[in-house]
């Protein structure tokens, strides 16, 4: 039973995490290796507004998410909007630099000490027991529920929302949608925007569970193969692919070694890169095959 | 090799030893020659600290070049760098430490690993392409340093593996000049493969399937063939560089190889300006001398006792921004800079005017 809502737990951070690549991904075909970075940035925001807001709790939690938000639109803004057109590489890249900056910054505005939000917004985290007799901490009960509530919301957005079908659009056929009078960059920047938000509210919520140190980015890193064995533009393929890294990587390191446990999701990924390189769920016309 | 305008005067060759000749004309072997005695002089001039610099930049060269070889040349996108210098160096230290083994056998060995890596980490190119083969070396990379690890742990040097200096006729290789030298002779003979590689049939197939695969294949290229063989000897060089390192350092730990150090040899090659060995060279030094400089420019600030914990912190952020900026600003690199300053005196007093669109 514990060993169930370990994987259910993790299946959800990185469901969380990885559908932030994918919202990216879908729209504007960019990777953003950057993502574990501004998840962790999500996270630290609340360090920042935890004093600014003392006392308010909630005040604080969702000035955090606002500003993720504001950073997810000042990153398009100002960088990746330079980045449209240009080799796949290059792309790539300026994510990978975007993220040794923020590390950088992170480490230089707050330390690279273990940090704990929760005792700064005077939150508690009590373990819950739940009826099976598994027990889950009250952040990791949220996290979960936030996932569904994520997943739900974006669903909905991208099928029935206006903004939602754009963005769509924009991701089957960037010419085409741009003729028909979308704001190509308003959309990428809505979409680096939610990928940033969600990203945040992972970071955020895992920071509340367990602390908070500079090594998040690699979690973020972890989640990627959650994303690509699923399909790196399907939202529910995420959601399948998360669930399936987790429980490899839960009951591998339960049953063979815990040292497995930041290579697994990259042999999954590896394995879905040999058998089915396009993903569980993603498109196969996308993939540029030889 | 690609010279992007003719020199000064017309030079016409008459005969094919000249089509086939490195070096062409009087300049030409004459900066070279100069070069190379600057070059054997540093180890006379320099501190031992300046030397030490001197050899992480020739070890860095060696991977940069291997890389720009894979990358710069036929296209193929990897993120693994790390992971294959990190074989090299455990190739070494394991069976230095293990067998005893002299340098003349892990050396050997080191390539051999790369070799049967390049064809792993080679293997998913024949599938995949751009950011999913990316991908796949960045998870391979995991994998060979999940691997590093465990033997670490396993075999109980959890803080590393300690290697011995080789020895030649009984006589260590304490030295730093004479690593100095040895190094020099290992750059030298990268650049030198790299650029016969280059200008024969294999360069030029590589050059034809990374512009367009179909034609290449179609032009009679065998593109699976081809893609394989630049893994393999890119991986090799660069298990033979993490071997050199293995020895220099004389010690190995998996910690050094993290994906930051893949970052930063892509980084070398971007920085430098792909597709140009040149670029790969200027891009080692410019990448292995970066964060000494911004140590020594942090040392001329006021209240340094400050900074002094956050030293690492500073270097990984403006490590950033540098790359941001030569990502947008330069994508052409430092040889993009090094060239239009060569035009400007080579034109003197006239000046170059690009076509519009000419500028690739």
């Amino acid at each position: 039973m514990q060993l169930f809502v370990n994987i259910v737990v993790l299946a959800s951070i990185y469901a969380l995490i990885a559908c932030g690549y994918v919202l990216i991904y879908r729209v504007s075909r960019v990777l953003n290796l950057a993502h574990g970075e501004l998840m962790m940035l999500g996270a630290y925001a609340v360090l920042a507004t935890a004093s600014l807001f003392s006392g308010h709790p909630v005040m604080a939690l969702v000035a955090a998410v606002v500003l993720s938000l504001v950073v997810g639109v000042l990153v398009y803004v100002f960088l990746m909007r330079k980045m449209t057109g240009e080799m796949v590489l290059a792309a790539i890249l300026t994510t990978v630099a975007l993220g040794i900056l923020i590390r950088g910054i992170v480490v230089l505005v707050w330390s690279a000490q273990q940090q704990y939000p929760a005792q700064a917004l005077g939150l508690p985290n009590p373990s819950l027991v739940l009826p099976g007799g598994g027990h889950i901490s009250m952040w990791s009960a949220v996290l979960v529920g936030t996932n569904v509530f994520v997943y739900t919301a974006l669903l909905g957005f991208l099928r029935f929302g206006r903004w939602g079908m754009r963005m769509r659009a924009a991701g089957q056929n960037p010419l085409l949608a741009a003729q028909r009078g979308i704001n190509l960059h308003g959309v990428y920047a809505l979409a680096w925007s939610l990928s940033t938000l969600t990203g945040a509210l992972a970071g955020i919520l895992m920071a509340l569970d367990s602390g908070l140190t500079a090594t998040m980015p690699v979690i973020g890193l972890k989640a990627f193969p959650a994303a690509l064995v699923g399909g790196l533009d399907s939202l529910v393929g995420a959601l399948v692919g998360a669930l399936i890294v987790a429980a490899a990587e839960v009951l591998l390191i339960y049953y063979v070694d815990p040292l497995l446990s930041d290579v697994v999701p990259f042999l999954v990924l590896v394995a879905m890169l040999i058998v089915r390189p396009w993903g569980l769920f993603g498109t196969r016309e996308e993939l540029d095959r030889v | 090799m690609f010279r992007p305008l003719p020199r000064a005067s017309g030079y016409f060759r008459t005969d094919y030893a000249d089509e086939i000749a490195l070096l062409q004309t009087r300049g030409e072997r004459m900066s070279l020659a100069v070069f190379a005695l600057v070059l054997v002089a540093v180890p006379f001039i320099a501190s031992p600290f300046q030397l030490d610099l001197a050899c992480q930049v020739l070890l860095a060269s060696i991977g940069a070049l291997s890389l720009m070889l894979l990358t710069g040349y036929a296209g193929q996108i990897s993120l693994g760098h790390a992971g294959l210098i990190a074989a090299g160096a455990f190739t070494t230290g394991i069976l230095a430490r293990e067998i005893n083994a002299p340098f003349w056998v892990t050396l050997p060995a080191s390539a051999l690993t790369g070799v049967v890596l390049g064809l792993i980490f080679g293997l998913p190119s024949l599938r995949l392409r751009g950011l999913y083969l990316a991908v796949s070396t960045l998870a391979l990379h995991f994998i060979v340093i999940y691997l590093g690890g465990e033997y670490e742990t396993k075999r109980g040097f959890s803080t590393g593996i300690m290697v011995e200096k080789p020895k030649i006729a009984g006589v260590a290789l304490n030295d730093g000049r004479i690593w100095y030298f040895i190094l020099l002779v290992f750059a030298a003979a990268s650049l030198l493969i790299c650029i016969n590689l280059l200008r024969s049939r294999s360069g030029r197939a590589w050059r034809a399937i990374h512009a367009k695969e179909t034609v290449a294949e179609a032009l009679g290229i065998s593109v699976a063939g081809y893609k394989l063989l630049a893994f393999v000897i890119s991986s090799s060089m660069t298990c033979v560089a993490g071997s050199l390192f293995a020895y220099y350092r004389g010690f190995v730990s998996i910690e050094a190889f993290d994906l930051f150090l893949s970052i930063q040899y892509v980084a070398m090659i971007i920085i430098g300006g792909m597709g140009s060995l040149l670029g790969a060279l200027l891009g080692a030094m410019f990448v292995t001398l970066f964060p000494y400089a911004i140590e020594a420019l942090l040392k001329l600030l006021p209240n340094v006792q400050n900074l002094a914990g956050d030293i690492f912190a500073v270097n990984y952020a403006s490590f950033g921004v540098v790359m941001i900026l030569f990502l947008v600003l330069e994508p052409l690199g430092l040889v993009g800079i090094w060239r239009r300053i060569q035009n400007y005196f080579l034109l003197w007093p006239f000046k170059q005017k690009p076509l519009a669109g000419a500028g690739k």
